[in-house]
């Protein structure tokens, strides 16, 4: 089976007049169809960088990428992602049905199948009875759960999360990480997800890519042997505990590697 | 409710107080700049200096003061428009209208002008390097100077009445809405533009959806200040034309001393310009509830 996404070699750096930045260096990665893989590491590691590269929101500068075995390009221009960003990114003169139906106005998908899918995706995120409401009426949680919506609005099978839940308090992210689990289930879909929380990255992944700064780089890929079902104080069990030590192990090693 | 209504009542107040210390000075400004002329007047005719009482009553309602006093705009303004026929040409309205017309096409017509630069400005890299500094130039370039040269050369190749005061208002008027397009259409944040990438939007897309909704504020803005800039040009296009207009009844008046005449169409152009912006203000308030603004 082709990997949804495949990375070999891949480096970016941003050139400015002054200065050469490495955000990315010579990472090598596949992600299986299905898998929920996390990203984390310290801020400037590329974890963000590297989403973007699979959205064709950035260009590498070295090494090569594919996504559904076609370029990041190819694969944009044929809807193969839905993204979600830090912020929700809303558009404020729309109700939170019509931002749904934005990407699907886009895409040209006809209005009564929009409505059908405004439905049901407002109904996978625990947002019925919102549909009329404008975005600035809703709290924080509630827009991150209608962008997740809009993502999942026209069906793709790649979800790309960029720290999506880094904005919103703890007890809202603890519920918010338990509904997308369920989500994950329900849907089937392959989500990279990038998070600066040791948490939520081993609670949620079924794999975790642990990333370090200056060059970004991946230190450690761990594979989660948690069961597919996870209540919440799966966190507190000694498995959980164990990937959790050693995702921060990762974290050290990248820490002290780059001061030696 | 009850807050809506104290500050209805509390902006008022200050509004009225301000109004009635302008009418104060005015009057008082009136008597000073008045009283060489009415002086001069009484030399002339040899009447002995009247009691003062007299002396304001006759500088206040002189036949041609330098200043008349506000009465006497008012009465002016009152004679020609509600006791004249709106069809004499010694009606405000006549040449309130005139005025007017040429204002809103010029208004019309500079406003889609400017949303066009701008959207060839925001679209297109050429445009954006070559075209701003040419549009600011135009604007450094005196009106009054332009006005009488187009009036002329359109009138000698066959296009009158108001189409070339319309286009000096356009001229005037498109400016303000180039410059706040430009910026309104760029006003989209990194991660909205990287949103509709993510959908592959087509250009024309992102405008449709993003970048025009996203503009409203920077277009009410800049029409408000685009439509008394339009009022503005139509006056100077009458200047040197003549026949209807606000303009032309300002030059009239002052060829013939006529102050209070001049006065009167001063008010009446104010007036206008006034109602003209608050429009555009009202227009503003329909559009943002419509588009589910946050009740301020």
């Amino acid at each position: 089976m082709t990997p949804v996404v495949s990375a070999k070699g891949l480096g970016l750096t941003y050139r400015t007049r002054e200065s050469e930045v490495v955000a990315l260096s010579d990472v090598d990665l596949d992600i299986g169809k299905g898998d929920f893989v996390s990203f984390i590491g310290p801020s400037g590691c590329g974890k963000t960088t590297f989403l973007r590269v699979i959205a064709d929101l950035e260009q590498p500068t070295s090494g090569s990428i594919t996504v559904n075995g076609l370029t990041p390009e190819e694969a944009r221009l044929k809807r193969a992602y839905g993204y979600v960003f830090q912020a929700p990114a809303l558009l404020p003169w729309r109700t939170i049905a019509h931002n749904i139906a934005l990407p699907l106005e886009v895409m040209g998908i006809p209005r009564a199948e929009q409505q059908a899918r405004i439905a049901r995706t407002l109904a996978l995120v625990n947002l019925e009875g919102f549909a009329d409401r404008f975005p600035w009426q809703l709290s924080g949680g509630m827009q991150q759960r209608a962008s997740i919506a809009r993502a999942l609005a026209f069906d793709a099978d790649l979800l790309l999360m960029d720290e999506p839940f880094g904005a919103l308090d703890e007890i809202v992210r603890d519920h918010l990480n338990a509904e997308l689990l369920k989500l994950w289930a329900a849907t089937g879909k392959t989500i990279c997800f990038v998070t600066h929380s040791i948490p939520e990255a081993v609670y949620l992944s079924t794999r975790i890519v642990v990333m370090s700064p200056r060059p970004g780089r991946v230190i450690d890929v761990i594979d989660s042997d948690l069961p597919a079902e996870r209540p919440l104080d799966i966190r507190e069990t000694p498995e959980f505990l164990r990937l959790a030590a050693r995702v921060r192990d990762g974290l050290r090693a990248g820490h002290s590697y780059e001061e030696s | 409710m009850a807050h809506g209504k104290t500050r209805g009542s509390g902006s008022l107040g200050p509004i009225l107080i301000v109004l009635g210390a302008l009418l104060v000075l005015w009057y008082v400004a009136a008597l000073g700049m008045n009283w060489d002329r009415q002086a001069g007047l009484y030399q002339r005719t040899g009447v002995p200096m009247p009691p003062v009482t007299q002396v304001v009553g006759d500088l206040l309602n002189m036949d041609k003061p330098m200043l008349p006093a506000p009465h006497q705009v008012a009465t002016e303004v009152w004679k020609t428009t509600v006791e004249q026929a709106v069809t004499s040409r010694r009606s405000l309205v006549y040449h309130g209208w005139a005025t007017l017309s040429a204002t809103l096409l010029g208004f019309v017509i500079g406003t889609a002008l400017g949303i066009g630069l701008a959207v060839l400005i925001v679209h297109n890299d050429a445009a954006d390097r070559s075209m701003l500094p040419w549009i600011i130039a135009s604007q450094t370039v005196p009106i009054l100077a332009i006005a009488p040269m187009l009036i002329v050369v359109l009138n000698a190749i066959g296009i009158e009445g108001l189409l070339p005061k319309a286009l000096i208002s356009a001229y005037l008027s498109f400016f303000p809405v180039v410059v706040g397009m430009v910026k309104g259409f760029r006003s989209p944040e990194p991660i909205l533009l990287d949103l509709m990438r993510t959908y592959s939007a087509a250009r024309a897309q992102v405008f449709a959806k993003l970048r025009w909704p996203m503009a409203m504020p920077y277009l009410f803005a800049s029409m408000k200040v685009g439509i008394a800039a339009s009022l503005v040009g139509a006056i100077v296009g009458e200047l040197p034309a003549g026949g209807a207009g606000l303009g032309a009844r300002l030059l009239a008046g002052s060829y013939y001393g006529q102050t209070v005449q001049i006065w009167a169409a001063l008010v009446v152009a104010a007036v206008m310009s006034g109602t003209l912006v608050m429009l555009v203000g009202l227009g503003e308030r329909w559009v943002t509830a419509r588009m589910g603004a946050r009740p301020a």
